[in-house]
């Protein structure tokens, strides 16, 4: 084990011999996509002012609010409490329902493949269960569990849950036969297979799994959060704060809480794929 | 299961006697899979000496079970009728005194080449951490290795695989080296060279070896002892003792014994192959089929 500390130090030095800033500067895929951007920002605001400028409301683009109206919006709702307060309960539901199911999930996949009798009896199940949309839990989970937010984790929970499970199971079932062959070979016993071979092996499908339900828990939590209603102003999530924008009738906040979803989301997912690296220096090496 | 290793105690294991000086028998062995209606017969009724310190290569059609055979030997499989010996005792089970080296490469891809080499010895806790971690370097530098160490495999060129994973079954010490096809998938010159590196330390030793392949050529450089199979199900068709001088030469190829052993083998292959074609039930086969 010292020795893959030692591995995966080293490969981390070497990419920060030059530093993430500079990198990212001189890359010249980092400026193709600011380009991309900015170019889409720029026929979106045409599109949205088509009116005034050329007398005549391109159909559908038209009636969006251009993005200069929706970052005024936004600086306007920035230093408002209420905005952070809904991306702070957003995050915190959607990392509860995600560790949950990363906690859970990860073990019973592993279970399902690694014991017959296990896979036998629950995998069955699981597969009846697993086609039921997330979304259609919602009613039943609310009158299930006696809080709101529990409710609600819930069913993010199940968002990432069965996706997690399907990777966990599909990665650890094509471990290649030769490396538990080797292994054995060489005395390993039961709990040998298991650490040093088929949980390494099934790290790459633990975290595609978990790449698939980090996107699928904030598209649930959203939706939750519109259906259940989320109470006062933040403490309903960023769902809640577009369907909030939407009976206030705020075009461009509903494209502000939007946006927010996106990033965060993309925040979730860049951590997950910085752990991925971290975890398995191995497969990125070239 | 493991004999009376006396070998443990360091760097000059290798002398001791047990230590790759195992003889394998195998007395009429049948294997086969599937149930009764849809059973595909892989061996059948093979008797087969694999002699103490030779090198026992193994030829025959692509396809013909001479994988099933690799993993009766190493006990991952059990024969269904008759039984695989060593040295008097039956075989049950995989064991650190049989290794394989397997089929293009089975070097555990998020351990580096160093861990890959250790893996064993670790598992098992048979070698101080410091005598281990020497053993494991002297090992390496002798597979010309000693400076990717802490690469991981997928950094490592096809050669360099197989000449790590030849490392990785030498430190276990085992009684038999089992080689199933070990240098497939590589270029033809680093093919040829890794033949020659096999043969050296193989010359340098003597350890109990088997080599499955399914090139001819390789096989008559390489071989004490060549054992051919017929098309599957696998019997035994011919055993050919190869009289070359060690240590060899990749010339002593073109030699005129070399090329009637050759010869005889080919003869033989070529009736197994023409066999298939008509059991396939397909047209005559173009020219002369190798391999």
């Amino acid at each position: 084990m010292a020795g893959v500390a030692q591995v995966s130090h080293s490969v981390v030095r070497a990419s920060s011999r030059r530093s993430l800033l500079r990198k990212t500067l001189d890359n010249s895929e980092f400026w193709r996509g600011i380009v991309a951007i900015i170019v889409f920002l720029c026929l979106w605001e045409l599109g949205a002012r088509s009116k005034q400028l050329f007398g005549y409301a391109l159909p559908y683009v038209g009636l969006l609010p251009a993005p200069s109206e929706v970052v005024v919006a936004w600086s306007k709702v920035l230093t408002k409490p209420g905005y952070w307060e809904s991306w702070y309960q957003s995050f915190k539901r959607v990392l509860l329902g995600f560790l949950a199911a990363q906690v859970i999930g990860i073990p019973f996949g592993l279970m399902l493949a690694v014991n017959r009798y296990f896979r036998e009896i629950f995998f069955p199940p699981f597969e009846v269960l697993r086609p039921i949309p997330p979304l259609a839990w919602v009613p039943a989970s609310l009158i299930f569990w006696p809080t709101n937010e529990m409710s609600i984790a819930f069913v993010t929970f199940l968002g990432a849950f069965f996706t997690i499970v399907i990777n966990v199971l599909g990665g650890a079932r094509t471990i290649d036969v030769r490396y538990l062959r080797a292994a054995q070979s060489m005395g390993a016993s039961q709990w040998h297979l298991f650490w040093r071979i088929i949980l390494p092996g099934t790290l790459p499908s633990i975290f595609t799994g978990a790449a698939v339900g980090m996107g699928i828990t904030w598209e649930v939590v959203v939706a939750a959060e519109m259906i259940s209603g989320g109470g006062t102003q933040g403490s309903g999530g960023l769902g809640f704060f577009i369907w909030n924008s939407y009976m206030g009738g705020s075009l461009p906040q509903i494209v502000v809480g939007m946006i927010s979803i996106g990033i965060a989301g993309y925040l979730s997912s860049s951590a997950i794929r910085w752990l991925g690296n971290r975890v398995m220096p191995w497969r990125h090496l070239f | 299961m493991h004999n009376t290793d006396s070998g443990m105690d360091g760097v000059t294991a290798t002398h001791t006697s047990d230590i790759g000086k195992a003889r394998v028998e195998l007395k009429n062995v049948s294997k086969g899979y599937g149930e009764e209606w849809g059973r595909q017969e892989i061996i059948k009724n093979l008797s087969l000496d694999v002699a103490s310190g030779a090198l026992t290569v193994v030829v025959g059609p692509s396809g013909c079970g001479k994988t099933t055979l690799v993993n009766l030997i190493a006990g991952f499989e059990r024969p269904d009728a008759g039984e695989v010996l060593l040295d008097g005792r039956r075989i049950t089970g995989p064991s650190k005194n049989r290794m394989v080296v397997f089929q293009e490469t089975a070097l555990i891809p998020w351990q580096t080449t160093f861990q890959n080499v250790v893996f064993g010895p670790k598992l098992r806790g048979d070698m101080k951490r410091k005598e281990l971690r020497k053993k494991a370097e002297e090992l390496l530098k002798k597979v010309g290795l000693a400076d990717f160490m802490h690469k991981y495999p997928l950094q490592l060129s096809g050669g360099m695989q197989r000449r790590a994973e030849l490392a990785r079954a030498l430190i276990n010490q085992p009684q038999i080296m089992i080689m199933d096809e070990p240098f497939r998938g590589l270029d033809a010159m680093s093919r040829g060279l890794m033949q020659e590196f096999f043969l050296r330390l193989f010359e340098e030793n003597h350890q109990t070896n088997l080599f499955v392949t399914s090139e001819i050529d390789e096989a008559i450089f390489l071989a004490d002892r060549l054992v051919v199979l017929s098309n599957r199900p696998a019997q035994l068709r011919a055993v050919i003792d190869i009289h070359l001088p060690r240590p060899r030469h990749y010339q002593m190829l073109n030699s005129p014994e070399a090329y009637q052993y050759k010869r005889q083998a080919m003869e033989i292959l070529h009736q197994e192959a023409m066999r298939s074609f008509k059991q396939t039930g397909a047209f005559g086969p173009p020219g002369t089929t190798r391999s």
